[in-house]
C-alpha cells in the first residue's frame, strides 16, 4: 500500500483557525471510507474540497458539523477540533454544533412552507429573537443571500415555487439566519445553471467576511474561482479487498495548488489528466 | 386469451353492480313494507330506540352507535397508531425496527372475531370493570376499545408509508440548521406528511364503522335497544344491527324487520365508500407534492 | 467577523428541551401499547386455550360441537374453514390473477378501464359485512340449486368476491414491478403478448402474486360476518357435507364467546373459544410460513440459482 503523506502548508500568520482535524478516519460499516486525514480550515477563508468521486470529500464535510451521526452505520475516528473543541467528545451537544456549523446541501432543500417560515425556522429554534426581531433576522438573512429583492413581495407564498437557483439562496438564507460561524456546502451548485451558479459564487465572496466557508465541489473551476484554500482528496485501492478508500493529498493556497502542487497527483488531477 | 382475461376483471364491474341492486332493491322493499312512512325512521317517542320486531326503526339510535364506537375507536387508535408510525419510521433503531414492524403486521392479520373474544375475556373484566365499573360488562366502551386495537395497524402503516415518504433531504435541511430530532419531527416531517395522515385516519375511520364482529360482540345489544350516548351503556351499530337482522333468533326471513338490513347497508355502503373515495383524493393531493 | 470566543461549555450544553422529552416518552408509549395489545391478546387466547387441549386432546379437532364444553369439538368447523380455503383458492386466486393480469398487460389506459380499477379499489373498502348481503341474496337466494342455501359452497363464494380485490390489487403491483427489459426481451423473440405474460412475467411476479393469495386466504378463514349473514349455523349439528347447512371456525369463536361459563365442568365456553382461536391462529400463521417458503423458492428461481 502506498503511504499518503498530506502536505501541510505553512500557516499564515493572521488567520486563526477553526478546525483542526488530525488522523480523521471514517467507516461504513467495515468499509473504510476516509483513512487518517489531517489539515486545518482557516477562519474567514472560502476552502474548497476537490477531488474525484468516492474520494470522501462529502464525508469529511459531514463529519465537521457531525451530519454523519444520522448515517446509522458511519463511525468516526480521530480529531475533529472546532476552535479547540473536539466535537466527538460525548459531552458535545450535536444540534448546537450544527446551530454554530450551518449546512447546504447539493440539492435545493427548502421545507414545503411559506419563503418566511422557511428562513425563520432555523432562527426560531434558537430562541434568541423576538417576533420583531425574527422579521429583522429574517430580512437581513434575505439581503445577505441577494433574494430580498426578489421575493419581498411573497414571503408568504410556498418557497417551492421559486427557481433552483433561488431556492438554493433561500437555503442559504435559512443557514445564515441561524448565525453560524461557518458554513458548509455540499457541491452547492451542482444541480444550478450557469447563471444560477455565477450568482452563489458571487454570494459566497461577499459572505466570506462574515462566515468562514468550505465548498464541496466537483468543478475545478469553480474551486480556483472562489476558494482561497483547496484540498485534494483522492483514492486509494486497497489491494486485498479492491475497495476504494478517500485520503486527503494535500491542501495550500488555491493559486499553488492549481500553477505548482507538490504532489504529482494533484497536478495530473488539477490538469484534467486523471478524475 | 385477451377476452378471458378481460372477462376476469369486468366480473369486479359485475360484483359492483351486484352489491349496489341488492341493496337498493332491498332497501325499496323495506320501504314498501313500512308504506313509505320515512318519519319511522326518527323516533319521537319519550324512549325512542332500535326495535324492528316492533316496527320501530329509529336510525338514530344505530348511527350514534356506530359513530360512538368509532370516536372511541379512533381515540385508541390514533396515539398508539401514529405514535408506533412516527418512532418506526423517525426513531427505531434498525434492530428494534426489526422486531416491531412485523409484530405490527402480525396484529394487523388478526382475525375480528378473535379481537372480539379479547375484548369479551380481557378488555371488559380486566380493564373498564375496575376502572369504570359499568352495568353491563359488554357496553360500547369495551367494543371501541377492541376496534381502536383492530385498526392500530391500519392507521400505523398508512402514517408510516407516508412519513417514509418525506423526502431525507428536510430532515437534513432541519438538522442543518441545529434543530433537535423532537423539533424536526414535529415542525418538518409531521407537517410535510399530514394529508397521508389524515388520509390514514379516514381509512382507519372507515374500517372502525365498518367492523361487524367486535361491535356485535362487545357492544351489548342483541339487535335491539333503547337510543344512547354514553360510552358506558350497552349500544348497537349499524353492522350489527344487520347481523341481527339477517340471522339472529327468529328465522323468519321477510316483512320490514328483516329488509331494514338492506336500508342499513345501504346507508353503511354509502357511508364507507364516500370515506374512502376521500382519502383516496388525499393521498393523490400529497403524492403531487413531491 | 472576528475570533468567536467560545467557551467549550456553549456546545457542551447537554439539556435536553421538555419538548423532546415528551415526544420521545409518548412514542415509547405508544409502541409499547401497541406491542403490549397484541402479547396480552395472544398470551390471553393461549393460556386459556390449555385447559381445553388438555382436558380434550385430539378429541377437540375431530370431535363435532357438543351441548357442553367438556364434550365439544370444532371438527364441522374445520370442515368449513377448509371449504372456504379450498374454494377461495380454486375460485378467487385464478380470477383475480387473470383480472390483474389483463388490467396491467392488456388493457389500455382508457377512461373505462381507469373507472374499473378505481372500482377495484372501492370494493377493497367495503365492509365484510355488506359482502355477507350480497352473499345472502346472490349465492343463497338466486344460486340456490347449485349451492342449496346456506351451505359451505356458497360461504365459499361469498368470501371469493370479499378477497377477490385484495388479490387483484396485489397481483397488480407485482406485476407492475417486473421490469419492461424482461418483456422486451420475450417480445424480441418474437412471443405473443399471452406467451410473454405466461413465460417471463407471471414466473417473475410470482412471488408477489403468492404475497397476495396467503393474505386473501388468512383474511378469508378469518372472517365471521359475511357467515352469520349467509346463516352459517352457530348452535348444534351442522353436517361435513358440501350442500348441507355448515359452520366454520371463526362462526364457533363467536358462538362459544357469547356463552356463560357455567359452574361445574373442567373446561369452560371461553376456554373452547380461546382453543378454537388458537387453531384458527395457527391455520393462517401456517399459511403465512407456506407462503414465505414458496416466495423465497421462487425468488431463488428468478436470479437462477
Amino acid at each position: 500500500m502506498i503511504q499518503v503523506q498530506a502536505v501541510q502548508p505553512e500557516r499564515t500568520a493572521e488567520s486563526s483557525v477553526v478546525f483542526s482535524v488530525r488522523d480523521l478516519n471514517v467507516f461504513y460499516g467495515e468499509f473504510r471510507a476516509v483513512r487518517d486525514a489531517s489539515f486545518d480550515i482557516n477562519e474567514n477563508e472560502i476552502t474548497a474540497f476537490i477531488g474525484p468521486s468516492g474520494c470522501g470529500k462529502t464525508t469529511v464535510l459531514r463529519c465537521l458539523n457531525r451530519m454523519n451521526d444520522f448515517i446509522e452505520s458511519a463511525r468516526v475516528e480521530g480529531k475533529v477540533q472546532y476552535h479547540g473543541v473536539d466535537l466527538y467528545d460525548p459531552q458535545i451537544n450535536s444540534n448546537e454544533v450544527r446551530r454554530r456549523i450551518g449546512m447546504v446541501f447539493q440539492k435545493p432543500n427548502p421545507f414545503p412552507k411559506s419563503i418566511f417560515e422557511n428562513v425563520a425556522y432555523g432562527a426560531k429554534l434558537s430562541g434568541r429573537f423576538s417576533k420583531t426581531e425574527i422579521n429583522e433576522v429574517v430580512e437581513n438573512a434575505l439581503r445577505q443571500a441577494a433574494l430580498w429583492d426578489e421575493v419581498k413581495d411573497r414571503l408568504k407564498a410556498s418557497a417551492l415555487g421559486l427557481s433552483g437557483g433561488q431556492q438554493q439562496r433561500l437555503c442559504i438564507a435559512r443557514c445564515i439566519a441561524v448565525k453560524p460561524d461557518v458554513i458548509l456546502m455540499d457541491e452547492p451548485c451542482s444541480a444550478l445553471d450557469p447563471i444560477a451558479t455565477a450568482r452563489i459564487e458571487d454570494l459566497m465572496q461577499e459572505i466570506k467576511k462574515d462566515f468562514s466557508i468550505i465548498i464541496v465541489t466537483h468543478n475545478m473551476q469553480q474551486a480556483a474561482r472562489v476558494s482561497d484554500r483547496t484540498a485534494f482528496f483522492t483514492t486509494e485501492i486497497n489491494p486485498e479487498s479492491d475497495r476504494r478508500t478517500g485520503v486527503l493529498v494535500e491542501i495550500d493556497s488555491t493559486r499553488k495548488i492549481f500553477s505548482m502542487p507538490s504532489d504529482e497527483r494533484t497536478e495530473l488531477y488539477v490538469t484534467g489528466r486523471f478524475g | 386469451m385477451r377476452a378471458v382475461l378481460g372477462g376476469a376483471a369486468m366480473v369486479t364491474v359485475v360484483i359492483s353492480a351486484l352489491i349496489l341492486f341488492v341493496l337498493f332493491r332491498g332497501a325499496i322493499d323495506f320501504f314498501r313494507s313500512i308504506g313509505w312512512d320515512f318519519g319511522i325512521l326518527v323516533d319521537d317517542s319519550a324512549a325512542p330506540g332500535w326495535f324492528p320486531r316492533r316496527e320501530r326503526f329509529d336510525l338514530l339510535t344505530i348511527v350514534l352507535g356506530s359513530i360512538v364506537m368509532g370516536l372511541l375507536a379512533m381515540i385508541v387508535a390514533v396515539p398508539l397508531g401514529l405514535g408506533t408510525a412516527v418512532y418506526l419510521s423517525e426513531y427505531a433503531p434498525p434492530r428494534v425496527r426489526r422486531i416491531v414492524k412485523p409484530a405490527v403486521e402480525v396484529l394487523a392479520g388478526i382475525p375480528s372475531v378473535i379481537v372480539g373474544y379479547f375484548a369479551l375475556k380481557f378488555i371488559a373484566p380486566n380493564i373498564v370493570d375496575p376502572i369504570f365499573s359499568p352495568d353491563q360488562p359488554r357496553n360500547m366502551l369495551v367494543a371501541g376499545m377492541a376496534i381502536g386495537v383492530l385498526v392500530v395497524p391500519i392507521m400505523a402503516s398508512i402514517c408510516e408509508d407516508a412519513l417514509r415518504a418525506v423526502p431525507m433531504s428536510l430532515r437534513e435541511a432541519s438538522f442543518g440548521v441545529g434543530a433537535r430530532k423532537s423539533t424536526t419531527t414535529v415542525r418538518v416531517v409531521l407537517p410535510a406528511a399530514v394529508s397521508g395522515i389524515v388520509a390514514a385516519f379516514i381509512i382507519a375511520t372507515s374500517r372502525a364503522i365498518g367492523e361487524t364482529m367486535v361491535a356485535a360482540m362487545a357492544g351489548g345489544r342483541d339487535g335491539s335497544g333503547p337510543r344512547v350516548l354514553s360510552p358506558l351503556e350497552p349500544g348497537l351499530t349499524m353492522t350489527a344491527a344487520m347481523t341481527n337482522a339477517a340471522g339472529g333468533t327468529d328465522q323468519v326471513k321477510a316483512g320490514a324487520p328483516f329488509q331494514v338490513l338492506f336500508f342499513v347497508g345501504l346507508l353503511l355502503f354509502v357511508l364507507t365508500m364516500s370515506l374512502n373515495m376521500i382519502a383516496d383524493r388525499v393521498v393523490r393531493k400529497y403524492r403531487q407534492k413531491y | 467577523m472576528s475570533t468567536v470566543e467560545l467557551s467549550p461549555t456553549d456546545l457542551r450544553n447537554r439539556e435536553k428541551s421538555r419538548g423532546s422529552l415528551v415526544l420521545g416518552f409518548g412514542l415509547l408509549v405508544a409502541v409499547t401499547f401497541t406491542l403490549l395489545s397484541l402479547f396480552v391478546l395472544l398470551a390471553r387466547i393461549f393460556t386459556q386455550a390449555i385447559p381445553a387441549f388438555r382436558e380434550r386432546g385430539t378429541d377437540f379437532i375431530t370431535d363435532t360441537i357438543g351441548s357442553e364444553p367438556g364434550i365439544s369439538g370444532i371438527w364441522p368447523g374445520l370442515f368449513g374453514s377448509f371449504g372456504i380455503g379450498v374454494g377461495v383458492l380454486l375460485l378467487a386466486v385464478p380470477l383475480g390473477l387473470a383480472a390483474a393480469i389483463y388490467l396491467e398487460e392488456y388493457a389500455k389506459p382508457t377512461r373505462f378501464n381507469r373507472f374499473v380499477i378505481v372500482n377495484i379499489r372501492n370494493l377493497a373498502g367495503v365492509p365484510a359485512v355488506i359482502y355477507g348481503v350480497l352473499g345472502l341474496i346472490i349465492f343463497v337466494g338466486w344460486l340456490r340449486p347449485i349451492t342449496n342455501g346456506g351451505s359451505v359452497i356458497a360461504a365459499a363464494l361469498t368470501l371469493s368476491v370479499l378477497v377477490l380485490p385484495v388479490i387483484i390489487i396485489t397481483g397488480m403491483e407485482a406485476i407492475r414491478s417486473v421490469p419492461t427489459g424482461i418483456r422486451e426481451a420475450g417480445y424480441g423473440v418474437g412471443a405473443t403478448r399471452w406467451e410473454v405474460t405466461r413465460d417471463h412475467v407471471v414466473p417473475y411476479a410470482m412471488p408477489g402474486i403468492l404475497t397476495g393469495t396467503v393474505l386473501a386466504l388468512s383474511r378469508a378463514l378469518g372472517e365471521a360476518a359475511p357467515l352469520i349473514m349467509i346463516g352459517a349455523i352457530t348452535g348444534l349439528l351442522p353436517e361435513t357435507s358440501l350442500t348441507g347447512k355448515f359452520t366454520a371456525i371463526p362462526m364457533l369463536i363467536y358462538n362459544w364467546s357469547g356463552r356463560p361459563d357455567s359452574a361445574g365442568g373442567a373446561i369452560g365456553w371461553s376456554n373452547s373459544a380461546a382453543a378454537a382461536g388458537l387453531v384458527l391462529l395457527v391455520l393462517v400463521i401456517a399459511f403465512n410460513l407456506t407462503g414465505v417458503l414458496l416466495r423465497q423458492k421462487f425468488e431463488k428461481k428468478r436470479v437462477g440459482t
